[in-house]
C-alpha cells in the first residue's frame, strides 16, 4: 500500500513519518491485532470517520484582486472544515501547479478584471494551465464560483476559463460552475450547497460527526449587507480655481461602529441616484412617481425605488433581453437578436435606461415589471485616504466627479456627483470596509515602497504615509504623483510637502500632463528615474500602482518593465520573469480600477 | 580739501546682509531651487536674492484661505520688472511685452510708478523663458529690485524733444553705469557659462559684495514738470535748459517715500538740492553718492537703511563735504528752475521737431482688455504700424511719441477705432490719480488701491461735480500700505491703507511735489471719506483764492499744519 502522506491522511509530518516508519516492520497479525483493538475503542466512529477522511482533502484556489473571491474561497474552506473535510485555502499565487497531480478534490473561486482578464494574483496559475506544461487531470473532480460584474463586457470570463481549461484537461464537474454579479452572497451561498451535497453524495464527509468549529468573529457586525451610517464631517474639493477637474476630499465619522480597516482597504458606498434623471425618466413613461412598487418584497414609491435601489445608469444584455419584450419598438428587436451582439454592444456605450426607453418606445410596461427588469444599484468603492491610527474613528476618502458628454447628453457618474453635489456636511451616508489583502503595507516597516498614483490613485498612498508616521517606521518612501495642472490639481499638496520635510516621505516626483507642451505622465518620470527606481527595486522595495486601469497602470507596468531591462541590463523575458517575481513576493502590488 | 569723519551706525548686520554675504554675488540656491517640482515657491532667503533680478515671489492672496482649505499651497507666481531707462520702449520691444503678457503672465501689463513695465502672474516654470525672451528684446530685468539703484527715471517731456533726447541719454548712462557686474543673471537665466576662476573680488567695483543697504534711485525732472517727483528720489536731478540747451543739472538728495505705520522714527523726506554739475560730471556725482549710501548706509535696521535717514544722521552738510571729497571738486551753485505740477499733460502736443506726441491716460497703469475698453489690443495694433517709440511716465501713463506728422492719421484713428482714452472726458480729479498696485499680488498690502481707487473716485466725482470742480487738478494717491509705492504723502490728498476697507487720509501736500502732506484723518472707511471730501471740497470751492491750489488751501485754512521737513511729518 501507499506510504501514509500529510496530503493523502489526516496525520501531520511528524506522526506520517512514524506511521511510515512503524507500518513496513508490522507482520499480518500485528496490524490485524491493532486494527481490532482500534475498532474495540470507543473512539471507533471517529476512527472510521478519519479512515474515510483520507480521501477527502479538498483544495481551494482563489484569484482575487479586491479581496471578495478570497472571503468566499475561506468562507467556503471553514465550512468544509467544519463537516470534517481536509481542506487547503490557498492564493492561486502560492500554489505549486504540479501539486495539481496530487489533488483530487480542487475548488476555484476566482474573480475577472480589466476588460476580462484574471486578477493580478490569479495570472501565472491561468497561463500554466493554459500552457502545454498543464498536466492531464482525469483524477481531478473540480467545481468554479466565478466572480464579476454584468455590466463588463466579458462577465465572469476567467472563472469561465478556467471551468472549461480543467475540463478539457480531463477533470469531472463536481458541481456545476455559479456565475456571481457583483451582489455575489446569494450565487455563493447556492454554490456552496451544491458542492457540500455533492460531496456528502459521493459519500465524502458525513455531515455531522465532527464538532462544529467556531466561526471568526467579525470586528464589526456592519456590512455590505448591513452598511453602516456614517456622518460626512467634511466634503472639500481639492482642485483650486480654474480646474478642469473636481475632485472631493470627504471625512466620515465611524464612530460607534466599531469599524476597522487597514491601509489599503476600500471603503464601500451606496449613492443615490441623480433626481434629475429619475424625474426624467419618470416622466418619460409618463408614471406616477408616487405609484407602490416592490423591490425584494419591500413596498416602496417608484420615486424612492429609482432613486436609492436601483441601477439606471447602467446597461447590460441582461437589463436589455427583460425589457424587450415590453417593447413595441420593431428595432429594438432586431437589435437584441443574437447576430446584432457587435451592433448592441456598441449601443450600450455610454448610454442609459432613459436612452433605451426614449429610443424604443412605445412600451407596454407598468412601473412594477420596469423596476423588476433593473438590477440593484451597486455600491462604488473608494481607496482609504487615512490611517486609523492618525484619524481614530473617521475614514476619508478621494472622489473625482464622473462627468461626460455622450450622446448629446451630460452623463454623471452615479456615485461620484452624489458625492460632489448632493451630499453635504451633517449628512449620513451608508458605508461598509471592503478589505482587501492584495493591497497593503510590508510587514517590515524597514522595506521601502515606491508609490505610484496619479490622480484618486493617490489617495491610499495618504494612509500609507499617515500610518508609517504613527509607528514611526523606518523604511524610505517614494511618491509618484501626477494630474493635469501643478497649480489646481496638486491632491493634498501640502500635505505632501509637510512629510517630505519631516522626512516620512523621502522622495516625490511630479508630473503635471497639460503645463507643457508635450505631455509628461508618471511613466515618464520614473524612466527619468530609472537608475534610482532600480536601485530601490534591488534594495527590496515594494512597489504600489493605484488608480486608472485602462492606460496608466499598463504604462506604468511596461515602464517598470523598461527600467529593469535598462538599468539590469536583461533581455525582456529575464524583466518579466522579474517582475513575475516581485509579485510572488507580493513586492508589486497593484490597486486599479 | 580736509575730509569729514562720518561714523557708520553700529549693530549687527540685518539677516538680509547675511544673505547677500553668503550668496557669492547673488547666486544663492536659485539655479537649484528654479528646479524644484515640489513647490511653485522658492525659499525665503533665495527670494531675498531673486529681487535683484527683478523678480518677486507672490502669490494670489485672494485665494489664499480658500487654497490653505483646499491642501494647496499659496498660488505661487512671480512679478517681473523690467527696468526701461526713462521709460522708453521701441514699438517692436512694446510687442514683445505684450505677447509675454498674454503668454506667460496674467495677460495684463503694469505700467510702473517708475517708468517701467511690470509682469504679474508669471509661474516658476516660465520664468527663465519669460526672462530670456525679455533679454532678447534688448530690455533687462537685472536690478529692477534690490538693494541697488534702481529704473532711472526721466521726464519723457513731449515737449522738448532735443532736450529730451540729451536728458534721456544721461538717465540710461547713469542706469548703465550702476549696473552691477555680476554674471549671476546670466548664468541663472541666460544658461552662460560659468566663467572659471572669475575673480569675484573685482565683480562689483562699485557696489562690493554686500552691495547697498537698500535700494537707491535716481530720478532726472525737466522743468516745469516735476512728473518723476524728483523730490522723493534718493538722488533727484533737475535739468536746468538754457535757451532750450541742456547745461547741467541741479542735485538733490534724500528724498524718499517710504515709513511704517505708528513708528515715528521711519518717515517720508524729500531731497534737498545741494549744488549744481555739468551734464558730463553727473555720472561721477552719482557714483560718488552711491558709494557714501555704500560705506554710511544701516545695515543693521532695513527701516532705517535708506539714503534719506543717512543724511538725516549725518547731517546734510556733512553729506555734501564728504560727496565732495570723494569727487575731489566743488558742486557749482544751484541754478534756479521752476515747478508747475508732478502730472502728466494728456491728448496731442506737437513736438518742437515737427513730430507728435499722445499721451494716453491709463488708470491705474494697468494695460488690459476689457469688454468695453480693448486697451491692450489697441496699443498691439498701434505698435504694429508705429514708427516712433513709447515713454512711459511716472505717472503710470504712456506717451505714444515721436510720431511723424505723415503718420499721425493713421495712429489717431486707431487710438479712435479703440477709444483710447486721454481722459479728457474724465474728471480731472481722475486724471491726476495715481494708485499702487496693492491687492492681490503685493505681499505687503494692507487694502486695497488699484483696484478700489477708480470706483472709489466713481463716488468722489459726484462730489466734485457737486461743487463745480469738475476741471480743478488735484493730485489724489492711494496705496495699500505706507511704503508709499505711488508717492503717496505727495498727492494733494493721500490715502494709505491701514488695513481692508481703512485708510489713513493725508492733506496738504504741494501740486507740484515740493511738499509733502500731513495726517488729516486716522483709520477711516468709505463713508467717512466721502463725507470728509464733501465738507472739504465745498469750503475748497466757496473760500479758495484765485489759482489757489488745494494743498495750499487746506494749509492757508488751517485744515492741516505745513510739513516744513520730513523730520516734522509725524509733528
Ligand atoms: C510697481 C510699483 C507700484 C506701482 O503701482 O507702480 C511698486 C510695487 C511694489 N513696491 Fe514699491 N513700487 C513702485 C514704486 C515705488 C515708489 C515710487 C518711486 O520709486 O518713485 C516708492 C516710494 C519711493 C521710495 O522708495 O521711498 C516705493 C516704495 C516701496 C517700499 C518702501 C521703501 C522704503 O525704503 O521705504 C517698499 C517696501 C520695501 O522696500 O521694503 C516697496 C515694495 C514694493 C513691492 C515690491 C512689494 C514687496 O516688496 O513685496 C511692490 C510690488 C507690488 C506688485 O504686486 O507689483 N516699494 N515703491 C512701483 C514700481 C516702480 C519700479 O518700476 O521700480
Ligand atoms: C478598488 C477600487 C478602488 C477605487 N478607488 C477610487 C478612489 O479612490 N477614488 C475614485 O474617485 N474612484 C475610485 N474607484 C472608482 C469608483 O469606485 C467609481 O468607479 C467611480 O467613482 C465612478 O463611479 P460613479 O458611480 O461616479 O460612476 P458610474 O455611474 O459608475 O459611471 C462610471 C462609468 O461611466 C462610464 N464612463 C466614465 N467616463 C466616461 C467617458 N468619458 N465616456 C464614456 N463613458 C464613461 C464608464 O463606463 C464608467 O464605468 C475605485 C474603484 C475600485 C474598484
Ligand atoms: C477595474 C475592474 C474591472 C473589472 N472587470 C470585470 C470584467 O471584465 N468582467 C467581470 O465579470 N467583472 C469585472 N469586474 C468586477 C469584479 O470581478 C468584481 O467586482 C468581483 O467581485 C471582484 O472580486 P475580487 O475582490 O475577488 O477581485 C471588474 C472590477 C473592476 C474593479
Ligand atoms: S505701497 Fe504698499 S501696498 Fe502698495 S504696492 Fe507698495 S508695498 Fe504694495
Amino acid at each position: 500500500m501507499l506510504p501514509f502522506q500529510v496530503t493523502n491522511s489526516p496525520f501531520n509530518e511528524q506522526q506520517v513519518d512514524l506511521l511510515n516508519r512503524l507500518w513496513p516492520t508490522l507482520t499480518p497479525a500485528q496490524k490485524l491485532w491493532l486494527s481490532g483493538y482500534l475498532a474495540a475503542t470507543e473512539f471507533a466512529s471517529t476512527a472510521v470517520q478519519q479512515e474515510a477522511h483520507v480521501s477527502k482533502e479538498i483544495t481551494i484556489l482563489y484569484g482575487s484582486q479586491t479581496g471578495n473571491a478570497q472571503k468566499l474561497a475561506e468562507k467556503t474552506g471553514e465550512a468544509l472544515k467544519s463537516r470534517g473535510f481536509h481542506v487547503h485555502v490557498l492564493s492561486m499565487l502560492d500554489f505549486k501547479p504540479n501539486d495539481l497531480k496530487k489533488i483530487d478534490t480542487l475548488l476555484v473561486v476566482v474573480s475577472t478584471y480589466g476588460e476580462g482578464e484574471p486578477p493580478d494574483n490569479a495570472l501565472s496559475f491561468y497561463e500554466f494551465l493554459h500552457s502545454k506544461r498543464a498536466p492531464k487531470l482525469n483524477h481531478l473532480r473540480f467545481s468554479v464560483l466565478a466572480l464579476g460584474d454584468t455590466s463588463y463586457e466579458h462577465f465572469c470570463k476567467t472563472g469561465k476559463d478556467f471551468d472549461q481549461r480543467l475540463k478539457e484537461l480531463g477533470g469531472e464537474r463536481l458541481y456545476e460552475r455559479v456565475d456571481c454579479d457583483v451582489d455575489y452572497e446569494e450565487g455563493a451561498a447556492k454554490w456552496l450547497d451544491g458542492v457540500l451535497s455533492e460531496l456528502n453524495k459521493q459519500g465524502g464527509g458525513s455531515v455531522t460527526v465532527l464538532p462544529q468549529q467556531k466561526q471568526v468573529q467579525p470586528a464589526s457586525n456592519y456590512s455590505r449587507k448591513h452598511p453602516f451610517q456614517a456622518e460626512v464631517l467634511e466634503n472639500i474639493n481639492l482642485n483650486g480655481r480654474g480646474s478642469n477637474k473636481e475632485t472631493r476630499h470627504i471625512e466620515l465619522s465611524l464612530e460607534g461602529s466599531g469599524i476597522v480597516f487597514e491601509p489599503g482597504d476600500a471603503l464601500g458606498i451606496f449613492p443615490k441616484n441623480d433626481p434629475a434623471l429619475v424625474d426624467l425618466i419618470i416622466q418619460e413613461m409618463k408614471w406616477s412617481g408616487d405609484t407602490c412598487v416592490s423591490v425584494e418584497g419591500k413596498e416602496e414609491t417608484l420615486r424612492e425605488a429609482l432613486l436609492s435601489r436601483l441601477e439606471i445608469t447602467v446597461l447590460t444584455e441582461q437589463l436589455l433581453q427583460a425589457l424587450v419584450s415590453f417593447s413595441r419598438h420593431p428595432d429594438f428587436h432586431v437589435l437584441l437578436s443574437s447576430e446584432q451582439e457587435v451592433k448592441r454592444k456598441e449601443y450600450m456605450k455610454g448610454r442609459d435606461v432613459l436612452d433605451v426607453l426614449r429610443d424604443f418606445g412605445p412600451w407596454d410596461m407598468s412601473p412594477e415589471q420596469f423596476v423588476s427588469s433593473l438590477r440593484k444599484l451597486q455600491p462604488r468603492f473608494y481607496s482609504i485616504a487615512n490611517s486609523l491610527l492618525a484619524y481614530p474613528d473617521e475614514v476619508h476618502i478621494t472622489v473625482g466627479a464622473v462627468r461626460y458628454e455622450a450622446h448629446g447628453r451630460l452623463r454623471k457618474g452615479v456615485c461620484s456627483t452624489f458625492c460632489a453635489e448632493r451630499l453635504h456636511v451633517g449628512d449620513q451616508l451608508p458605508v461598509f470596509v471592503h478589505q482587501n489583502p492584495n493591497f497593503k503595507l510590508p510587514k517590515d516597516a524597514n522595506t521601502p515602497i515606491i508609490m505610484v498614483g496619479p490622480g484618486t490613485g493617490v489617495a491610499p498612498f495618504r494612509s500609507f504615509l499617515q500610518e508609517r508616521e504613527a509607528i514611526g517606521a523606518k523604511g524610505k518612501s517614494w511618491l509618484f504623483f501626477g494630474d493635469q495642472h501643478f497649480v489646481t490639481d496638486f491632491l493634498y499638496q501640502t500635505e505632501w510637502q509637510a512629510w517630505l520635510k519631516n522626512g516620512i516621505l523621502t522622495k516625490m516626483d511630479v508630473a503635471f500632463s497639460r503645463d507643457t507642451d508635450q505631455k509628461v505622465y508618471v511613466q515618464h518620470r520614473m524612466l527619468e528615474r530609472s537608475k534610482e527606481l532600480f536601485r530601490w527595486l534591488e534594495d527590496g522595495a515594494v512597489v504600489y500602482v493605484c488608480g486608472d486601469k485602462q492606460h496608466m497602470a499598463r504604462d506604468v507596468h511596461q515602464t517598470l518593465i523598461h527600467v529593469i531591462e535598462k538599468e539590469g541590463n536583461m533581455t525582456s523575458e529575464q524583466a518579466e520573469a522579474y517582475i513575475a517575481e516581485m509579485q510572488k513576493q507580493k513586492r508589486y502590488q497593484r490597486d486599479v480600477y | 580739501m580736509e575730509k569729514f569723519v562720518l561714523t557708520p551706525p553700529d549693530g549687527p548686520p540685518s539677516d538680509v546682509e547675511r544673505i547677500k554675504r553668503e550668496s557669492n554675488y547673488l547666486r544663492g540656491t536659485l539655479k537649484e531651487t528654479m528646479e524644484d517640482r515640489i513647490t511653485a515657491g522658492i525659499p525665503e532667503d533665495d527670494n531675498r536674492l531673486m529681487k535683484f533680478h527683478g523678480s518677486y515671489l507672490q502669490d494670489d492672496r485672494d485665494l489664499r484661505a480658500e487654497r490653505q482649505k483646499q491642501k494647496l499651497e499659496p498660488a505661487y507666481q512671480f512679478m517681473i520688472r523690467v527696468r526701461t531707462p526713462g521709460g522708453v520702449a521701441t514699438p517692436e520691444q512694446w510687442l514683445a511685452m505684450d505677447e509675454l503678457a498674454r503668454t506667460y503672465a496674467n495677460g495684463t501689463l503694469k505700467l510702473t510708478t517708475r517708468q517701467a513695465f511690470q509682469f504679474h502672474g508669471v509661474l516658476k516654470w516660465n520664468m527663465k523663458k519669460t526672462l530670456q525672451a525679455i533679454n532678447d528684446a534688448l530690455l533687462t530685468t537685472l536690478a529692477a529690485c534690490g538693494d541697488v539703484n534702481r529704473n532711472v527715471m526721466c521726464n519723457p517731456n513731449p515737449y522738448q524733444s532735443e532736450v529730451h533726447v540729451e536728458v534721456y541719454e544721461w538717465a540710461k548712462r547713469l542706469s548703465d553705469h550702476l549696473l552691477p557686474q555680476t554674471r549671476a543673471y546670466y548664468e541663472i537665466w541666460l544658461d552662460e557659462e560659468k566663467v572659471a576662476g572669475t575673480p569675484e573680488v573685482e565683480q562689483e567695483p562699485i557696489y562690493g559684495a554686500l552691495y547697498l543697504p537698500r535700494k537707491f534711485k535716481i530720478g532726472i525732472a525737466v522743468p516745469p514738470s516735476n512728473d518723476v517727483d524728483v523730490f522723493s528720489q534718493d538722488l533727484g536731478l533737475i535739468a536746468i535748459v538754457e535757451q532750450g540747451k541742456l547745461v547741467g543739472f541741479n542735485v538733490a538728495i534724500g528724498g524718499g517715500m517710504g515709513m511704517t505705520h505708528g513708528d515715528r522714527t521711519t518717515y517720508p523726506q524729500l531731497a534737498k538740492v545741494i549744488g549744481f554739475c555739468k551734464p558730463e560730471q553727473v555720472i561721477d556725482v552719482a557714483e560718488k553718492v552711491v558709494t557714501i549710501q555704500r560705506d554710511y548706509g544701516n545695515r543693521s535696521v532695513r527701516k532705517h537703511a535708506r539714503f534719506k535717514y543717512t543724511i538725516d544722521r549725518l547731517g546734510l552738510e556733512a553729506v555734501k563735504a564728504e560727496l565732495e571729497h570723494r569727487l575731489g571738486w566743488k558742486l557749482e551753485e544751484a541754478r534756479p528752475y521752476h515747478f508747475e505740477h508732478n502730472g502728466d499733460r494728456y491728448g496731442w502736443v506737437e513736438g518742437v521737431n515737427g513730430t507728435w506726441h499722445f499721451t494716453l491716460f491709463v488708470e491705474g497703469g494697468r494695460v488690459k482688455d476689457t469688454d468695453d475698453y480693448l486697451l491692450m489690443t489697441g496699443l498691439r495694433e498701434i505698435a504694429k504700424v508705429h514708427v516712433g517709440d513709447f515713454r512711459l511716465t511716472a505717472n503710470q501713463n504712456l506717451v505714444i511719441a515721436n510720431v511723424p506728422s505723415e503718420k499721425k492719421e493713421e495712429v489717431d484713428a486707431l487710438i479712435k477705432q479703440y477709444k483710447l482714452t486721454d481722459g479728457k472726458h474724465y474728471s480731472a480729479l481722475r486724471r491726476n490719480s495715481l494708485a499702487c498696485v496693492a491687492l492681490p499680488t503685493c505681499g505687503l498690502a494692507m487694502a486695497e488701491a488699484e483696484r478700489y481707487l477708480p470706483k472709489l473716485l466713481d463716488q468722489i466725482e459726484e462730489i466734485v461735480e457737486e461743487n463745480g470742480l469738475r476741471d480743478e487738478e488735484i493730485t489724489i494717491r492711494m496705496t495699500g500700505c505706507p511704503n508709499g509705492c505711488a508717492r503717496h504723502v505727495l498727492g494733494e490728498i493721500a490715502f494709505i491703507g491701514k488695513s481692508i476697507g481703512k485708510y489713513n487720509m493725508y492733506l496738504g501736500a504741494a501740486f507740484d511735489g515740493s511738499r509733502l502732506g500731513k495726517l488729516y484723518r486716522e483709520n477711516i472707511g468709505e463713508k467717512e471719506i466721502l463725507s470728509e471730501l464733501r465738507t472739504l471740497f465745498s469750503r475748497y470751492a466757496k473760500e479758495r483764492l484765485s489759482g489757489e491750489r488745494f494743498g495750499d488751501f487746506v494749509i492757508r485754512a488751517g485744515i492741516v499744519k505745513e510739513t516744513t521737513d520730513g523730520m516734522n511729518f509725524h509733528d
